[in-house]
């Protein structure tokens, strides 16, 4: 439909001037960036829980933040709320607790947890049976009221619009492991059709919690190389046996080019374009033609007003599991064709694992370093390659590139694709 | 938001108008609209009693998920949110006669408003019952997460997994986005799918959700704060003196979205026109007298008021019950005193995330009969309307957080 007011800043490059991150890696984007171009990894053995009975024992968590007693969704309000002091103290925008745009949070689904359900449960002081009509007798006390709140779907959004003072309706949502790029997509439209100069854009998770861990755990998802847990994550190689299941944060300040240059702000980059395309076939499975992936990446580079030969960098899903990379390397080649034998595609899942709903935001976050710095962080732990998979994944080692257009692929369960063509400040 | 609300209206002029074509709506009243319509003018119905007693569900009517959901297979992998959820969609589609229309469907935008899954109270129960007896509880823990949890339940768990079984189940591809937050996950899905129509972002959108509230988990996170209503039912607006509380529901209700110019082209009817969506937030941080949620209801209102015609304007309410949010929005349609009101979860009970499209979805059948349903309480704030109803303000005060109003238009 070719008749809407707005179409003259439909596929309008947008701003990001302020970019904040935590991952296992460490706090800020400093450390991170340190840490990632130097092929470290963030993997480590789990100690917050013990890890009796379970097949995979390791996982990128962030201990360094403590909570307790522990909570995902707490552990992914404090990670949110440090990477958006971070962004925003970066861009230099608003006062203190009154950002001046709306919140797009990129959040995993909240849930009543082990730890609530235990201590309800002690509340009864029984040894029968305990079935949820005992509990719902012992929750009339009020004394559990706090839970209401920390157990509901919107409390995360809701603790950031206070905190940072984000403006309207703070929308929590959920793409399942593409949700990172969902938030920043939903943040370049508002601007671009006008209704918002700026936004703010999280992707959080801190879900390494015992149910969390066993249901990807159960669906056969996880890595199982538990010996050395740093080389567990094993994207693209022949070896490669799951994701490893990790936590992390990032926000990214999206502004338009025009209120970012008006105001003076650097500008760090550009989100350039955003596509995305949902897969029919099945739950978990990519449709075997690759047809999705290979629309959803065509998607974002039409939406930048690119062609596929202009791209020259991929930050791609790459989570390490058989299907997925095998999925993504048929929809890049598809889309890039020859090229993708020498574009250069590296996992940054190797190092930091997969960090789910927070993941789409932390790989644009650390796409745009790689734009700023013109060097390529490595997929590490690459030692048996996979001839089926025949790309330039930027071997255990970091090195300089020359990037001016970047893909950021994020796919997740539910048939969920998007991808994020990321750029410089244009000139 | 106050800023969202100057956008809107200001875009007024130029925006593409926006249609809804299509909505598949569920509930315990029944299935689809003229079930739905028929019983809004009758008393409203006594929820679920004994099963959850002392507190009550309104249940969902019996529903032939085969009708919608052919695969018994795709049936097997949800729950019971997923499949009313699905369902809904399918019978949105079926209204919009999108269903089957395979070109159409890929190009679909997709925003669900949804919550989480299931649990597995069996298993549940039998953990929480061994924990408190173990030697090591948080390996007992591991073990019987690993050997009892359904590898399957948590894909009916995620909330983004309504969604993706409506693009397996009916085809829709666009594009698929799923909102958190209950209610207010229902107003921004509405609004985010009319705003990217009317900037020309999209063309058609399919936007709503489902809930199961047949869930003992459920009534013990809304019992956590006191939201739920115990010891007999009561309208809505009567819960007051009883300190407030909401009847849980299980109800799905999706609607399709579209702009005029692409509803014209395709011959598809309208069922009337979205003008438009407001979300808004107000500070209810140590608002006990909900005074912010008034102030920000009457905010949205000002930003509709000029657009409202005197005489032919109703609100359909999604007052849940829950206080003091209640209260707030009894406060502020007393400042409106000429508008009759309506208040659904007198009948259909409250169900968080697809409460607004749902009431949405019910406005549209008072516009196509031209006249709003029977009052559903003897508390003075439901009063008869005499005369055709033009427009229709269906509104949102979450039960915790979070205000909405639509701006619903007759086309004729």
């Amino acid at each position: 439909m070719a008749s809407s007011p707005k179409e003259t800043t439909v596929g309008a490059p947008v701003a990001v001037t302020g970019i904040g991150v935590v991952t296992s890696l460490g706090t800020g984007i400093a450390d991170n960036w340190r840490k990632l171009t130097a092929g470290q990894s963030g993997i480590r053995r789990i100690s917050r829980f013990p890890t009796d009975a379970l097949r995979t024992t390791i996982a990128g968590t962030v201990d360094f933040v403590p909570v307790e007693p522990f909570c995902s969704t707490t552990l992914a309000e404090r990670l949110a709320d440090l990477v958006a002091e971070e962004a925003i103290t970066q861009a230099s925008i608003g006062a203190k607790g009154d950002f001046p745009g709306p919140l797009f949070l990129a959040v995993a689904p909240v849930e009543i947890e082990w730890s609530h359900r235990e201590a309800v449960a002690a509340e009864l002081r029984s040894n029968d049976a305990v079935t949820y009509n005992d509990l719902l007798r012992v929750i009339t006390s009020g004394r559990f009221h706090d839970f209401h709140q920390r157990c509901l779907f919107g409390s995360v959004g809701e603790h950031l619009a206070d905190r940072f003072g984000t403006k309207g309706s703070p929308i929590s949502l959920s793409t399942a492991c593409a949700s990172g790029a969902t938030a920043i997509q939903l943040g370049v439209e508002a601007i671009r059709r006008g209704e918002t100069e700026v936004a703010l854009c999280i992707g959080t998770d801190g879900s390494v919690n015992q149910e969390a861990f066993i249901r990807f755990s159960l669906l056969s998802a996880l890595s199982t190389s538990n010996e050395v847990p740093e080389k567990a994550a094993k994207p693209f190689s022949k070896n490669r046996d799951g994701f490893v299941m990790a936590e992390g944060a990032a926000a990214l300040v999206l502004e338009s080019l025009e209120h970012a240059k008006a105001r003076g702000a650097k500008i760090l980059g550009v989100i350039e374009g955003c596509g995305e395309m949902a897969d029919s076939f099945h739950r978990t499975r990519s449709s075997p033609d690759g047809k999705p992936i290979i629309g959803c990446i065509r998607n974002a580079i039409a939406d930048a007003g690119l062609t596929p030969d202009d791209i020259d960098y991929i930050n791609p899903h790459g989570t390490g599991t058989s299907e997925n990379d095998k999925m993504e390397y048929l929809g890049v080649a598809g889309v890039l064709g020859e090229r993708s034998k020498s574009v250069p595609v590296s996992s940054n899942k190797s190092m930091i694992g997969h960090t789910l709903s927070a993941a789409g935001a932390v790989e644009a976050v650390f796409t745009l370093l790689t734009l700023e710095h013109q060097r390529l962080p490595p997929t590490i732990n690459y030692e048996i390659p996979d001839p089926a998979i025949p790309l330039d994944v930027v071997p255990n080692v970091a090195r300089d590139g020359k990037v001016r257009h970047a893909l950021s692929n994020s796919f997740g369960f539910g048939g969920q694709n998007v991808s994020l063509v990321l750029g410089r400040e244009p000139a | 938001m106050a800023d969202a609300a100057r956008e809107t209206s200001a875009r007024e002029t130029s925006a593409r108008e926006t249609w809804i074509t299509g909505v598949g709506i569920v509930s315990c009243l029944g299935e689809g609209p003229e079930v739905h319509w028929r019983r809004l003018s009758e008393p409203p119905p006594l929820p679920e009693m004994q099963a959850y007693a002392p507190h009550m569900v309104h249940t969902l009517a019996p529903v032939e998920f085969d009708k919608q959901i052919p695969k018994k297979g795709d049936q097997r992998q949800m729950e019971a949110w997923q499949r009313i959820g699905t369902y809904a969609a399918g019978l949105a589609l079926d209204s919009a006669g999108a269903k089957g229309k395979a070109e159409l469907l890929a190009r679909m935008d997709m925003i669900v408003a949804a919550g989480g899954g299931e649990r597995d109270e069996k298993v549940d129960s039998a953990i929480m019952s061994g924990m408190a007896r173990a030697a090591n509880p948080e390996a007992f823990l591991n073990e019987h997460l690993m050997s009892d949890l359904r590898p399957t339940l948590f894909l009916a768990q995620l909330s983004n997994l309504l969604a993706g079984n409506i693009s397996i189940v009916h085809g829709v591809t666009g594009s698929s986005r799923t909102f958190m937050g209950e209610e207010q996950s229902g107003v921004d899905a509405v609004r985010i799918a009319h705003a990217r129509i009317e900037a020309g972002q999209s063309d058609i959108a399919l936007v709503g959700g489902a809930h199961n509230g047949e869930r003992h988990d459920l009534l013990m996170l809304y019992g956590f704060g006191g939201h739920v209503l115990t010891d007999g039912f009561a309208p809505v607006w009567e819960r007051a003196a009883r300190g407030g509380g909401m009847v849980i529901a299980s109800l799905g209700a999706f609607l399709v979205l579209e702009a005029r110019e692409h509803a014209l082209a395709r011959d598809a009817k309208p069922l009337a026109r979205l003008s438009a969506v407001l979300a808004d937030r107000s500070n209810r941080k140590g608002d006990s007298t909900g005074d912010g949620t008034k102030a920000t209801l009457t905010r949205m209102w000002s930003t509709l008021a000029p657009q409202l015609s005197s005489g032919h304007t109703a609100v359909i309410s999604g007052a849940s019950g829950a206080e003091p949010a209640t209260a707030a929005e009894r406060a502020f349609l007393a400042t409106v005193p000429d508008v009759p009101v309506r208040a659904t979860g007198t009948y259909i009970g409250h169900a968080f995330e697809p409460q607004f499209p749902m009431n949405i979805a019910l406005a549209t059948l008072a516009l196509g009969h031209d006249k709003l349903f029977s009052p559903g309480d003897s508390s003075g704030v439901e009063r008869a309307m005499a005369g055709s109803v033009e427009q229709i303000v269906v509104t949102s005060v979450g039960h915790w957080r979070g205000e909405g109003m639509a701006l619903l238009r007759a086309v004729r």
